[in-house]
């Protein structure tokens, strides 16, 4: 298929595994955190760590949109669920997400009449459809996804729709790696920036990470040799003693952003000045909230909701997983009381999550599968 | 011994403890064939009937009937919507049953069907249901030959369910079993794979793609007795790839033999229009449902015969060796990948897609 195919082709994948081998100074380790959950389903999907040398570490940060989302908010989110006039709408992602006392799907299990969607614009439609009940839609993920729900609401305005609303998780990029580069216990060489989100906010936001912390970052695209080759480019960075914020994903994001987008959110949405991130705690200026003028389309605001914040299991490591601090099977629950399908951290939950992105895909000793892969298939030698 | 190594040992142990239900009400993901619907049979319905034709739960039970050996089997299907490009609830319910019964190495006889129909149906469309069935069974040479009908209250269904049930008669001398596969085996799938999963998606019409899709509903059994009668001896397994795709029918395999399965992505078969589908939607086309494509196990040495074979028959025409069995690790199913490297294939976890068949 063109505009995949040639981003998946095997012997350019070993010539660029060469290239990032040759350009590791002996000796030296280096450790890249991929921010976004899109890279690390990327690099366990397709096996892309048989092409990294043993001295370069990848580590998965916290860019999956379900896995920092607090117990406590989806609580709220089944709470307006079970109201008896209530329709509310998800991206199916959410529909596991562990929440203090049972996920979407154990609320829609219960009766809560909870439905999947692919887009905000979804919601809307349903919206319509049935204007005697109330459509909340979930909204989660960072600045790729909230320029869609902006432009929902204005929507919902210009057709002045009463009955529906957003409860609104979108959360920032930015006030996360600043939150990790301000951790003590990191021990990072540089960064494998979000393409998706880049696209929206462009690259410059992100200078600040080499100016002020003298780290390298690449915005990568999502294909996995844009994620090789954003590997080499680190490794370039570091060679020269460069550092700087390159953009590998020209095809896709622009330097400066899309304008449109920003605007859209601008108008619909403002910052909070504080919000809880699973396994981060709480963090400044780190989510957006529904605009003043919006207020009829706010969920917080149409409905009374509990808004208790409920601490995260004990037992669950996902704050250290997102922080890049320690890799998923080194939780202690990893893969025996946490599975993907009885999650306890959302790690576990989404195909983007680093731990689900594990189990599901990588769950084993690289040398024994590599032994096992190199089988030769079965009846070659004889059609042969 | 590794850290890592005794933490993926520890995650062995506990994937092979005894499945329990912790859900206290059915989700949607009981039904989707992967892990919660394996969880739910063995726990629930496994316990409370078990007997050793059932315990081997593979595709249908073989009875022995004075010296005769017959296979029978049962199925239910609530696919939405009812009608669909490349086919409908009817043939369905007819192919799954006869598909089933040619996954035990029978030649199907007889079938029953059952219907569940919700007040307000259109005749007009249960005519148009009964139509396909009837088209379905003569072209599987199978009869319907007992049936029920029930209606539930408008609300209470949705339209029209049926179920299935069909017996046939293992005529070839084969040992069919998820159980059989052995290390030097060939991994071979019928032809092109998440038609049918992608048709139904399109059908339902929640996105605005268009695409030449159609399903891939067929019977199996011309093309699998085509294979039993070529190698009777070498087939050790053969598995229709419905909900849960192949890679969960090749998860079974490897957890039932004990054996690792290696496939290769370059040797999948998957029409374009598919794959460009799930690459939209973010769903991987090993997961994605079809209805008339089977994997089957066979003897290395065989391979290529059974290949040949396969290849000969209309429904078979793309078919490919696409992996291998191998002794280590035992239970897993690898993939190495067109980008050169390895992965791991799990079981389904959730439900993707509901009410697929």
């Amino acid at each position: 298929m063109r505009f995949v195919d040639e981003y998946r082709d095997a012997d350019r994948a070993r010539a660029l595994g060469e290239r990032i081998a040759a350009a590791c100074r002996p000796g030296r380790r280096y450790t890249f955190m991929e921010v976004c959950g899109g890279h690390t389903h990327t690099i366990y999907k397709h096996g892309l760590e048989d092409h990294l040398p043993p001295e370069v570490n990848l580590v998965h940060g916290p860019g999956c949109p379900v896995c920092v989302i607090p117990m406590g908010r989806v609580d709220d989110a089944i709470h307006i669920a079970r109201q008896p006039d209530v329709i509310m709408t998800s991206f199916g992602d959410m529909m596991r997400v562990p929440g203090g006392s049972g996920s979407f799907l154990d609320a829609k299990a219960e009766g809560a009449d909870i439905r999947m969607v692919y887009s905000p614009l979804d919601a809307l439609k349903i919206a319509r459809a049935n204007p005697d009940r109330r459509v909340v839609f979930m909204a989660i993920g960072f600045e790729t996804t909230a320029p869609s729900t902006a432009v929902t609401v204005l929507r919902a305005a210009a057709e002045g729709l009463s009955n529906f609303s957003v409860f609104c998780n979108h959360v920032l990029i930015i006030p996360a790696i600043k939150a990790i580069l301000d951790s003590p216990d990191l021990r990072l060489d540089g960064f494998i920036g979000p393409g998706h989100v880049s696209a929206v906010i462009g690259c410059q936001p992100y200078e600040f990470i080499a100016h002020d912390y003298g780290k390298p970052m690449v915005v990568a695209g999502f294909e996995p040799l844009d994620i090789l080759t954003s590997v080499h480019m680190l490794l370039g960075q570091l060679a020269e003693g460069r550092c700087q914020v390159e953009n590998q994903y020209a095809r896709v994001v622009p330097w400066h952003g899309n304008r449109v987008a920003l605007s859209a959110i601008g108008q619909v949405m403002r910052l909070r000045p504080h919000f809880e991130w699973r396994g981060l705690g709480f963090i400044a200026h780190s989510a957006l909230a529904m605009a003043e003028d919006y207020a009829a389309f706010d969920a917080e605001r149409v409905f009374d909701l509990p808004g208790v914040r409920v601490a995260d299991p004990r037992s669950c490591q996902c704050g250290e997983v997102l922080k890049g601090v320690l890799k998923p099977w080194e939780c202690k629950v990893f893969g025996t009381a946490c599975t993907p399908e009885t999650p306890i951290g959302t790690c576990m939950v989404s195909s983007e999550g680093a731990c689900a992105a594990y189990y599901n895909f990588g769950r084993f000793s690289r040398e024994r599968m590599r032994a096992a892969a190199d089988e030769p298939l079965a009846g070659e030698a004889s059609r042969a | 011994m590794s850290r890592e190594q005794q933490v993926l040992d520890r995650i062995e142990r506990v994937r092979r403890r005894k499945p329990v239900v912790r859900e206290e009400r059915i989700t949607l993901a009981h039904g989707a064939g992967g892990k919660a619907t394996h969880t739910l049979i063995e726990a629930v319905f496994l316990e409370a009937f078990r007997n050793p034709l059932l315990a081997p739960l593979d595709d249908g039970a073989i009875l022995r009937l004075e010296d005769a050996r017959a296979a029978f089997t049962t199925d239910s299907f609530v696919v939405s919507p009812l009608f669909f490009p490349g086919g409908d609830i009817g043939d369905l319910a007819v192919n799954g049953t006869v598909n089933d019964l040619a996954m035990c190495g029978a030649r199907p006889c007889h079938l029953s069907a059952g219907f569940i129909l919700e007040e307000g149906f259109p005749v007009a469309d249960l005519r148009r249901v009964t139509a396909s069935m009837a088209a379905a069974a003569a072209a599987a040479e199978v009869t319907i030959v007992t049936g029920d009908t029930k209606v539930v209250p408008r609300g209470k269904g949705d339209g029209c369910y049926i179920t299935t049930a069909g017996v046939g008669l293992i005529e070839q001398p084969v040992t069919l079993t998820a159980a059989g596969a052995r290390p030097g085996d060939a991994v071979i799938v019928s032809g092109p794979i998440g038609a049918h999963g992608a048709a139904i998606m399109l059908a339902r019409g929640d996105f605005d793609i268009e695409a030449p899709i159609t399903s891939d509903t067929a019977s199996l059994h011309g093309i699998v007795a085509d294979l039993l009668r070529a190698i009777p001896q070498h087939v050790r397994t053969l598995r229709d790839a419905t909900r849960g795709g192949i890679a969960t029918v090749i998860n079974e395999v490897a957890v039932a033999s004990e054996v690792a399965v290696v496939l290769q992505e370059e040797k999948i078969p998957v029409r374009p229009e598919v794959t460009g589908v799930c690459e939209l939607l973010g769903l991987d086309p090993l997961y994605v449902a079809c209805e008339g494509r089977f994997v089957t196990v066979v003897d290395g040495e065989h391979a290529a015969q059974a290949l040949d074979t396969l290849r000969g028959h209309p429904l078979g025409s793309e078919a490919e060796i696409i992996g291998t069995v191998a002794d280590d690790p035992p239970g897993l199913v690898l993939l190495r990948t067109t980008f050169g490297g390895t992965r791991v294939v799990d079981v389904l976890v959730g439900d993707p897609l509901p009410r697929i068949c």
